[in-house]
């Protein structure tokens, strides 16, 4: 169960490899969770996460999980909850960023890409609200981007595909209300991990310990929204209602 | 009947429960059933996620909620006999159903000459409640707390069957449902013992102590000469005045003392709410510096020593109760409460956990100080002889998880526990520290309810 504070018991982390989700999994650990599951795409990739885990003490496992098969979502979720009982918090973290000069040269790696990022976050972001209803608690953390606050030139498929899911997560999260489940949406900036590595950092650039702190502090204040690191609620505030021109401009930086 | 508060809601349409603190409410499936026949009635065909039974949910967490299973409101069921009595005899039975509220019973006991045997700072809270928390109130070093004062109660368990039990007739599965979280069964009814009383107002000794050891002086000295004693006490104050604290003791008074400011019916009882809070509060109202400021001004304006103040049972019970709706001032984030008690011969480890709030810049409120009587045979029961804590804290404040964390340990570490009723946060794995006789009580709730079909939120989150 979640407590007063936050903090929650057990956690299925779909894309079990991000390191943001990571960093928010050490945090819930470090406090109350005790049981944890990884869903990615080869167990092997976790082993070292799984062990870290276990020799923590947490009951912790790995299970499958294929975000361009949605037709096995549901599955996954039930797995999970056999596994470990009430899911308490379903993180949503599995994605791809690409690089948008291929995305123009390979419309279908660009599609793919939409297919892991948004179709994959509908169908499992589904399947797990089905799930925390009937149970009638749990938290979905859907991990969107500032990138899909206001698409540019330069990564424009991903921030469009994480602008779908971001919407899809809102809107789940209103319908969920009176559910006792909830939907809470982590809008990270620039994040430097494997996935940004060699790219040039966007300002406010920040690392996963950072992000998870927003989100531990964000979860305890019984946020819907989290932006991390928070300032950008108020940059973005500002750079969303540019003129597009201007926009432009300072987007292609 | 005038309606009473009713138990929060999170959304008015649904049936997403949370307790007086207002932090992680879940869904279940209401019902309200409206006579005794209806709450036996109430128990599910499908027991999946169980079921428990919910008062007015003044319980601070998340006692009185059970995600995904059945929660049974039991306050449309809430009729009570006074039963006729010998009057030459201190006390007088009164039978009540579980959804009968101190509130309702103040309004007809108190014309009869009669109070409650335990009242806790809110009279919002019903039969069944009282007995699940085994509540206790001022008067606890001298009466102990509420279930100390029952001669029987009707129970279903969750075969459907109905028990009576007692302290005489299966005493096990009666103290195990003193302060057991309703987690026995449900409770349908109570039959307890209520003192009379020599008229509607309290005679009031007020003491302003300067910090912790002085109230605590005050107390250890003085409080077996009174009925009913609590501090009021400031942990935002630092330094020499860590501590700081108004002590009020009081006992009822006679029709004699009562005259002058009520006329002449000595049990005249009027209890009303005043105001409510608006159901909107922004975020961050209530911060550090307003609060500081709140809690100076009202040490500042306690006199020094007065004796024999003649007080209404609203003003010295039940305060808050003139503001309906007072757990919407901490806004969207909620609140949450610790309350502990830990043995008299710790008494440094009071201060230290009075220091230690007190430098954390925890915003906090006016907390509550008390000392305990001995506790009852109830393995589940919260209150022992010591000091009592509480105090309630706004959950959005950085850093607290730990803090708590932290005073959790010292508070085990002398042999203390922390309130169930009021717990939203604890470690589940320092239970059987805090309630040595944990082990027993699931003894009994094996032998009652070896499928769980009784779970509540609470239940699952520390893995009762």
């Amino acid at each position: 169960m979640r407590d007063a504070l936050g903090s929650v018991q057990s956690v299925l982390v779909l894309g079990g490899n991000s390191e943001i989700a990571m960093a928010i999994v050490d945090r819930l650990v470090a406090s109350r969770c005790k049981k944890v599951v990884l869903g990615v795409r080869s167990p092997a990739s976790a082993t070292t996460t799984l062990n870290r885990l276990r020799s923590a003490g947490v009951d912790a496992d790995t299970i499958v999980f294929d975000a361009l098969d949605p037709a096995s979502h549901a599955k996954v979720i039930d797995a999970a909850a056999e596994r470990i009982g009430d899911l308490d918090m379903v993180i949503l973290a599995f994605g791809v960023l690409g690089e948008q000069s291929e995305f123009n040269a390979d419309p279908v790696a660009a599609a793919e890409a939409a297919s892991v990022n948004f179709v994959g976050a509908v169908s499992s972001g589904l399947a797990a609200a089905a799930k925390l209803r009937t149970q009638g608690h749990g938290t979905i953390l859907a991990i969107t981007s500032v990138a899909g606050v206001r698409a540019r030139a330069d990564n424009f498929v991903y921030g469009s595909t994480k602008a779908g899911m971001d919407a899809f997560a809102q809107g789940l999260g209103d319908s969920l209300i009176g559910s006792g489940a909830r939907c809470v949406v982590v809008r990270p900036g620039f994040v430097h991990t494997r996935m940004t590595e060699g790219m040039k950092p966007a300002p406010f650039a920040t690392t996963p310990d950072k992000i998870a702190d927003a989100v531990i502090n964000g979860l305890q204040k019984n946020k819907e929204m989290i932006w991390a690191p928070p300032i950008l609620s108020t940059l973005f505030t500002i750079l969303r209602h540019l003129p597009r021109p201007l926009w432009r401009k300072i987007s292609a930086g | 009947m005038r309606p009473e508060p009713a138990a929060s809601r999170a959304v008015p349409s649904t049936s997403e429960l949370f307790g007086w603190g207002r932090t992680a409410p879940t869904g279940a499936d209401v019902r309200r059933p409206t006579s005794p026949i209806e709450l036996q009635r109430a128990l599910p065909t499908s027991f999946e996620r169980g079921l428990i039974a919910r008062g007015l949910g003044r319980s601070y967490g998340d006692a009185a909620q059970n995600a995904g299973g059945t929660v049974i409101e039991t306050t449309d069921v809430a009729a009570f006999t006074i039963h006729e009595s010998d009057p030459n005899s201190d006390t007088v039975l009164v039978t009540a159903d579980a959804g009968a509220s101190i509130d309702r019973l103040l309004h007809a006991l108190v014309p009869q000459g009669l109070f409650v045997p335990v009242t806790p700072g809110t009279r919002y809270v019903t039969v069944g409640g009282a007995i699940a928390a085994d509540i206790h109130g001022k008067n606890h070093h001298l009466k102990g707390s509420w279930c100390n004062h029952v001669e029987s109660l009707h129970l279903q368990l969750a075969d459907g069957s109905v028990a009576e039990v007692g302290p005489d007739r299966d005493s096990e599965l009666f103290w195990a449902t003193a302060g057991g979280m309703g987690l026995t069964g449900v409770i349908l009814d109570a039959t307890f013992r209520c003192p009379r009383i020599g008229s509607s107002q309290l005679a009031v000794d007020t003491d302003r102590a300067a910090d912790l050891d002085a109230v605590c002086q005050l107390m250890r000295d003085g409080d077996h000469l009174y009925d009913y004693s609590v501090a009021w006490i400031d942990l935002m104050a630092t330094g020499k005045n860590m501590g700081r604290s108004v002590l009020t003791r009081g006992r009822f008074a006679s029709a004699d003392e009562a005259a002058p400011k009520i006329g002449a019916d000595p049990y005249v009882y009027k209890a009303n709410e005043l105001v409510s809070a608006p159901p909107f509060m922004p975020a961050g109202l209530l911060n550090n510096l307003s609060i500081r400021a709140f809690n100076e001004l009202w040490f500042r304006k306690a006199p020094v020593e007065r004796r024999d103040e003649i007080q209404s049972i609203p003003t010295f019970f039940h305060p808050l109760d003139m503001v309906r709706g007072w757990n919407r001032i901490y806004g969207p984030a909620g609140f949450l409460q610790w309350q502990f008690v830990i043995p008299f011969d710790a008494t440094s480890t009071l201060t230290t956990i009075v220091d230690e709030i007190s430098q954390s810049g925890c915003t906090s409120f006016l907390a509550v100080l008390k000392s305990f009587g001995e506790g009852n045979p109830g393995p589940l029961s919260f209150p022992a002889g010591g000091w009592t804590l509480a105090l309630d804290i706004p959950t959005g404040i950085q850093g607290l998880g730990p803090l708590l964390d932290r005073l959790d340990d010292l508070v085990v570490g002398v042999g203390g526990r922390i309130y169930l009723a009021k717990d939203s946060r604890v470690r589940p794995e320092l239970l059987p520290e805090m309630y040595p006789r944990l082990d027993e009580w699931r003894e009994v709730r094996e032998r009652v309810d070896p499928n769980r079909r009784i779970m509540s939120d609470l239940a699952r989150r520390l893995g009762l």
